[in-house]
């Protein structure tokens, strides 16, 4: 199994545009997945009686496998980019929003009290206590989804978008194993420079976790 | 300043945590709610800026029912000391302390400015501001919880427990500090511990609690010593009440003379007239160490130390520490007798005691 490097380099333009649509699809996927995990997530942690449903629910739409999703979804918004986002989406759900129940779980009662205690409101309170003290226990979710995400872009390749998964049916429908294997270079490449993104993004919104002599 | 008029609090679970409470909180001072655990002091002192709602009976602070006041702005308007300082742990100190000011829309660089001014009150230094809670020890948390409950300078501070977490000489520091600043500031406190000495010292006024949510004896503190309402009074504190009486009398009228000299014991002073030690006729015994005491010394250490002493005599000194002369036990005793005695007949200006119906 050799690479043709000349290949690579005759196809720079398409590998930089197949990298970026492959990343927009999965950030448009955690993003939205934190969109509707965020207030969801709320909802479980204060209504005790929700929480076993709706973190069941995410369980659930998980199990699905993921080219059925897409099948399922065509006739709602067909070969486009959407079905690869809300595809994706599903699957972001299951580790944001426990992660999300988790961390607001994670806030001490004590700290909570305090700010009520000081006369903050509770939209107040969960936007500049509860939030920020969960956040650690979040961005653990952000991280795991993200890394999820990307890997599973490719898969969308079954209706026609997948990023550089449109590399692995090219290399197989040629027998030609370059584009596979940059594809593959790739993905990793986009998983591991996201991550340590994301661990950067931690490190800045939360000072305090910082160890200072 | 602080009424609780026929107050009831039953939670759900059936349990009475306050039972019928009147009681009226005078503006200035601190009353100290005191009792074992479960008594309904602490559930007593969160119905005043409603963290927790009573069943039935009614609260007014400054002459303003409560329950008829929006609840958020209500704990605004009053400082609170949590028990352990709970702090916010992402925010810096002065963020902490800057809370209420920020809540009641003073702009960040007013409410910072505040914040670090208070962090001076509460002696912590300006550098500890910028530091997180995690990053400082027990007592200096405990310093930044008052801090951030005076940030807005409410006329009422209530402390629940704020000292019940760190070690006996930080707790000591503490209460003086305390006093200190209620020296200056003269707040309306309500302070609930339950530890005896702790309201001793600190109180102006102590309620004491028995299980069940009865307030049983409400009294100054000499008050309170010399006539217990009943046994469960007389019981909580404790044996030693009578020497606990003598820690609130101070040292004042104590009569003193010259020290004496030629007997078996010498006060030897240094070059400004502190005393050092008593030293003996014979040489072959050790020199004894002294504690000078000054006017503002209590009874109660007045007596410890002449018992110590050999010759049963306690140097006096005045605030720079220079001998003023000596009083003797026979003299510490007597007015130990009399201070009780006096407790006792209600003479003098006696607060008047209440007790719950």
């Amino acid at each position: 199994m050799t690479i043709d490097w000349s290949w690579i380099g005759d196809h720079t333009d398409d590998l930089t545009s197949l990298t970026v649509s492959h990343l927009q699809a999965a950030l448009s996927a955690v993003f939205f997945g934190l969109l509707i995990s965020l207030p969801l997530a709320v909802v479980a942690h204060r209504v005790r009686p929700l929480r076993g449903f709706l973190l069941g629910l995410s369980n659930v739409l998980f199990t699905i496998p993921s080219i059925a999703i897409f099948v399922l979804l065509l006739p709602i918004s067909g070969l486009t980019r959407t079905t690869t986002v809300i595809g994706l989406t599903v699957y972001t759900l299951v580790v944001l929003l426990r992660n999300t129940v988790e961390g607001l779980d994670s806030v001490p009662t004590k700290t909570k009290e305090a700010a009520k205690a000081m006369g903050t409101r509770p939209l107040r309170t969960l936007l500049t206590v509860e939030l920020p003290l969960a956040l650690p226990v979040i961005m653990a979710g952000v991280r795991i989804a993200t890394v999820m995400s990307i890997s599973l872009v490719s898969v969308a390749t079954y209706i026609g978008d997948g990023g550089l998964g449109q590399l692995f049916t090219d290399g197989f429908q040629r027998d030609f194993p370059t584009p596979v294997i940059v594809g593959v270079v790739l993905t990793l490449l986009l998983a591991v420079v996201a991550d340590a993104l994301l661990v950067g993004l931690q490190y800045v919104l939360t000072p305090w976790k910082r160890r200072r002599a | 300043m602080i009424q609780f008029d026929a107050i009831h609090k039953r939670f759900p679970n059936g349990t009475t945590a306050v039972h019928d409470l009147s009681l009226e909180i005078p503006e200035g001072g601190v009353t100290v709610l005191v009792g074992s655990s479960g008594c309904g002091k602490t559930t007593t002192l969160r119905m005043v800026n409603r963290m927790v709602e009573p069943t039935s009976g009614t609260i007014r602070v400054g002459g303003k029912d409560v329950t008829r006041q929006d609840a958020a702005e209500l704990r605004r308007s009053i400082g609170y000391v949590i028990q352990q300082a709970g702090l916010f742990p992402h925010r810096t100190v002065l963020d902490n302390i800057a809370t209420v000011p920020l809540l009641l829309g003073h702009g960040r660089r007013r409410a910072r400015a505040r914040a670090a001014e208070l962090l001076e009150t509460v002696g912590l230094t300006a550098e500890s501001g910028r530091r997180y809670p995690h990053q400082l020890s027990g007592g200096q948390q405990q310093r930044v919880g008052v801090a951030r409950a005076l940030a807005a300078d409410p006329p009422v501070l209530l402390m629940d427990e704020p000292f019940g977490a760190v070690d006996p000489v930080v707790r000591t520091q503490l209460q003086d500090e305390l006093l200190r600043l209620q020296k200056e500031l003269n707040k309306t406190i309500v302070f609930v511990t339950h530890d005896v000495d702790e309201a001793v010292r600190l109180g102006d006024r102590i309620a004491i609690f028995r299980t069940g949510g009865h307030l049983v004896q409400c009294a100054a503190p000499a008050e309170l010593l010399a006539r217990p309402a009943d046994d469960f009074v007389a019981d909580f504190l404790g044996a030693e009440r009578g020497l606990k009486l003598l820690s609130l009398k101070t040292l004042a009228d104590v009569p003193q003379g010259p020290a004496p000299e030629g007997g078996a014991w010498t006060l030897v002073l240094d070059e400004a007239r502190k005393p050092l030690h008593w030293a003996p006729k014979d040489t072959k015994d050790a020199e004894i160490p002294l504690r000078p005491l000054a006017d503002g010394d209590s009874l109660l250490a007045a007596l410890d130390e002449s018992i110590a002493s050999p010759t049963g005599l306690i140097a006096r000194v005045d605030a720079d520490g220079v001998l003023t002369g000596v009083s003797s036990r026979d003299d510490i005793h007597e007015h130990a007798g009399r201070a009780h005695t006096a407790a006792r007949t209600r003479t003098g200006t006696e607060p008047e005691t209440e007790t719950a119906a």
